[in-house]
């Protein structure tokens, strides 16, 4: 490293301000401070400073994804085998999957990050590190079979509307990675919806088998809901989805760490859950007793196990730029994603996963809801005077 | 005594380098100097002039907007030189104090429970005593005309190796008693005295209970800040002013009443892993810092700071001690590039974040260093002021609101309750390193020149 350190020494003064790539320094500085963590010391205020920065947060997200990220390279494998009618070891299995997701994982990193450096040269502002999060939750909301300009697309979509056009990381209102989602949602339902959730590359020798269908627990859920895959298929995540979301144990084990760190909301994801579990709960009651497979009737906790119910409260929900950002305000906020996810699940077939469309819509409200708790803080400030 | 009020939000940040509780004389200083700066808003109007002999005690300037209000010299000797800056600022008078031991001023001893209210204010402001008084909100010094919705004074400092404030008092109690007497009849009967889980050395609740409300604080820093004392027994309102005086200031203005003159020398504690054998000192008020700190250090490249970590201001051996200081910190600087710093472990690295391992061993102290560990960012991480804030105010908020100059909405989110210090700690654990005390400061200092 102290090659390294002599090397960024020796180019340093080009990038500098009078230097040779002076338009560049962004990028150098980005690439600088990501080997090493600067040298600045405290000014005015505070002499000492608690050790964690953006670049830690943002790290310890990548760790709490990477169980959703390693299940899903499986779960495409599995899949895809269980569509062939094959049988595969657990390391064929995976890395089949790996094999498939990599180049996704490649393009979001690649393209994203280089808007991002692009727009910072541009602009003359620092490279956040808020990318290195979104560039991996990309791939992770996609179905595996989308095509790799898509995911570029996505990756500038989500950088340029979702982040730069308001001012950059922090000053976004919606969740760029969703918002990246939704966008390609919208734009080609074509190869975001119908059989498009397993890779069905060609196997020599082996065909589909007859038994196979391309449509999700959440459609057939629409349909005929008893004719869904078993709970614990669904909590491990043993069914079609898109790369991430599929394991809610994941999501949980991702869960703990972001809680346990302290760096995503404990309150926004528990809140989230039980939202979803009374409007679930409230749906049985009103349920229509004459048709006994309509969704209202599904037990509601099946509501957390579904699509990608679990991987958006705990990675999506909580980011906390776009969230409520009052502690009261995380919990009507959590709730509401939590109920508007399952009335859109039951009563909008046209969009089976709710959970991206209140989230989005709640990164909307939160800043109303935020206003309310505000306003309530200083009627009560008042009041105790 | 009532029931213990417990503070759950907070953070002790366990450094290395405590005081351990023996008192030594600092050696005798070739110079003194008292530093008008150190008073904010202060214009200076010169008494002396260099040559002059003093006396301690006599008035060396007073403020020109009040005039009443005066600055005495802590030593005997002779006005050396008065340094001047930019625009002619007065910046220190220095004085050449004498060797042989201090000629005070004298005062008659008196004993404040017989004196009225107009009379301990007049001997205050004639002895130089005054400045120890100070006001919430804005803590400047307290206007002699006005009558404060209390006084208060808080007994313990939760602070980062901060001084243990019962060891202080337990040197001189009676001295401090007398003060707290003095303190009680300046705001007729509301004298509040905030504890922590120790009595003050020397003292009993009894003592405490007779001379004015007594109030047990439990939990981490900042418990120990008399701004979140104040907003649990007394929150300010607007146009409310309450006072507070720190306890080796609360001794000196007992010294005045019992011994007759302005004995200004106090204890400092030194402290940080850069010191030696961190010990309290002994030491006139205003002598040199090198006078402490010389042959007391270890480490190549260190920073003095006067007070502590979290609200110090940065010093230099050169300069001098001032007014208010109470305690001297010496960390390293962190101006070494770690590489990829932030994708360690980080068994050495402190953080309120669960983020480096050393969560896993929360008894340990660190010898941290100036390091900011990361630059500044836009803010985006929630609920991490909230918990290190105990107090009925949003952190966020209050600093947007400060931020788009919207005095309604500061008044509204209780500006007029916070200092910088009672923000310093969302300054230490803010993610994105954003400057959480200058934000307050300029808040502060608008709703001043506004409200």
């Amino acid at each position: 490293m102290k090659v390294a350190r002599r090397l960024l020494d020796s180019v340093k003064p080009h990038f500098n301000k009078g230097g040779r790539f002076e338009k560049f320094h962004p990028a150098f500085d980005a690439l600088e401070t990501f080997l090493f963590v600067p040298g600045h010391t405290t000014a005015d205020g505070v002499h000492v400073r608690d050790a964690m920065d953006l670049k830690r947060t943002m790290f310890t997200v990548i760790i709490a994804l990477i169980p959703t990220l390693l299940f899903g390279m499986w779960n495409v494998g599995y899949q895809h085998y269980r569509a062939f009618g094959m049988e595969a070891t657990l390391i064929d299995t995976f890395l089949f999957g790996f094999w498939k997701v990599l180049p996704i994982v490649v393009v979001s990193y690649a393209v994203g990050l280089g808007v991002e450096f692009l727009f910072a040269i541009i602009r003359n502002h620092q490279i956040s590190e808020g990318y290195l999060v979104t560039g991996l939750l990309i791939p992770l909301t996609m179905p595996v079979t989308v095509p790799l300009w898509m995911v570029g697309l996505a990756a500038v979509f989500c950088t340029v509307m979702g982040k730069e056009v308001f001012g950059g990381t922090g000053m976004n209102f919606m969740n760029p990675a969703l918002l990246a989602r939704a966008f390609l949602f919208f734009a080609f339902p074509a190869y975001l919806s119908g059989d498009i959730w397993t890779d069905l590359s060609p196997e020599p020798g082996h065909a589909v088998v007859d038994a196979w269908s391309g449509a999700t627990n959440l459609v057939t859920f629409d349909t005929n809901y008893p004719a869904i895959a078993s709970a614990s298929d669904l909590f491990w995540g043993f069914e079609q989805g898109s790369i991430g979301e599929t394991s809610v144990f994941a999501c949980l084990l991702g869960a703990l760490i972001l809680i346990v760190t302290g760096v995503g909301s404990g309150k926004i994801m528990v809140s989230c859950f039980v939202g979803t579990l009374l409007m679930g709960l409230l749906l049985n009651v009103l349920a229509p007793a004459d048709i006994p497979n309509h969704p209202m009737h599904m037990p509601a906790y099946y509501h957390w196990l579904l699509g990608g119910f679990a991987f958006g409260a705990v990675y999506m929900a909580t980011d906390p730029v776009s969230a409520a950002q009052t502690e009261g305000g995380k919990w009507v906020y959590g709730l509401l994603i939590g109920m508007f996810t399952v009335l859109l699940r039951v009563f909008n077939p046209a969009y089976p996963e709710g959970v991206m469309l209140s989230i989005l819509l709640m990164n909307v409200f939160a800043p109303l809801i935020d206003y309310i708790v505000v306003e309530q803080h200083i009627k009560n400030r008042i009041r105790r005077a | 005594m009532g029931k213990a009020i417990t503070l759950r939000k907070g953070f002790d940040i366990k450094l290395e380098g405590v005081a351990a509780r023996s008192l030594a004389d600092a050696p005798a200083t070739d110079l003194v100097a008292v530093k008008p700066p150190d008073f904010p808003d202060l214009i200076p109007k010169l008494l002396v002039a260099p040559g002059d002999e003093l006396r301690a005690g006599q008035s060396l300037f007073f403020d020109k907007n009040q005039p009443d209000l005066r600055f005495a010299s802590p030593v005997s000797g002779e006005v050396v030189e008065v340094v001047r800056g930019e625009k002619r600022k007065i910046l220190e008078i220095r004085i050449l104090p004498d060797k042989t031991g201090n000629r005070y001023v004298d005062y008659p001893i008196a004993d404040p429970a017989r004196l009225s209210r107009e009379a301990i204010i007049e001997r205050l402001l004639e002895s130089g005593c005054w400045p120890y008084i100070r006001q919430r909100p804005f803590s400047l010094i307290a206007s002699p005309s006005e009558t404060p919705g209390g006084i208060f004074v808080s007994c313990f400092d939760t602070a980062p190796l901060a001084p243990d404030l019962g060891y202080l008092i337990g040197l001189e109690p009676e001295n401090f008693k007398t003060g707290l007497l003095v303190l009680n009849q300046l705001s007729n009967n509301h004298l509040h005295i905030g504890l922590g889980r120790t009595l003050p050395d020397g003292l009993t609740v009894a003592d405490l209970e007779a001379l004015g409300s007594v109030h047990v604080f439990e939990g981490p820093h900042p418990a120990g800040n008399v701004g979140v004392q104040i907003h649990h027994i007394r929150p300010i309102q607007k146009g409310d002013v309450v006072w507070f005086v720190h306890p080796q200031d609360v001794v000196i203005i007992g010294r005045l009443f019992r011994e007759g003159r302005y004995r200004a020398d106090r204890v400092v504690a030194l402290t940080g892993s850069c010191v030696d054998a961190p010990q309290y000192y002994r030491v006139s008020a205003g002598q040199s810092v090198r006078s402490l700190t010389d042959g007391r250090m270890k480490g190549p490249a260190v920073r003095i700071i006067q007070g502590n970590v979290l609200t110090g201001k940065t010093t230099s051996a050169p300069d001098f001690l001032s007014f208010y200081t109470n305690q001297l910190t010496v960390i390293p600087e962190g101006k070494e590039p770690e590489f990829l710093g932030w994708l360690l472990p980080g068994l050495e690295k402190l953080s309120v974040s669960r983020t480096f391992l050393s969560w896993l061993a929360p008894k340990r102290s660190y010898a941290l260093n100036t390091n900011t560990h990361g630059e500044e960012r836009a803010f985006v991480m929630t609920g991490q002021y909230d918990r290190v804030l105990p107090m009925n105010i949003l952190p966020v908020y209050l600093l947007k609101a400060i931020l788009a100059k919207d005095l309604e909405r500061m008044e509204q989110l209780g500006i007029y309750e916070v200092a910088e210090e009672d923000f310093a700690l969302c300054e230490f654990v803010c993610t994105s390193k954003i400057e959480v005390q200058r934000i307050i400061a300029e808040g502060l200092a608008y709703a001043r020149r506004e409200g």
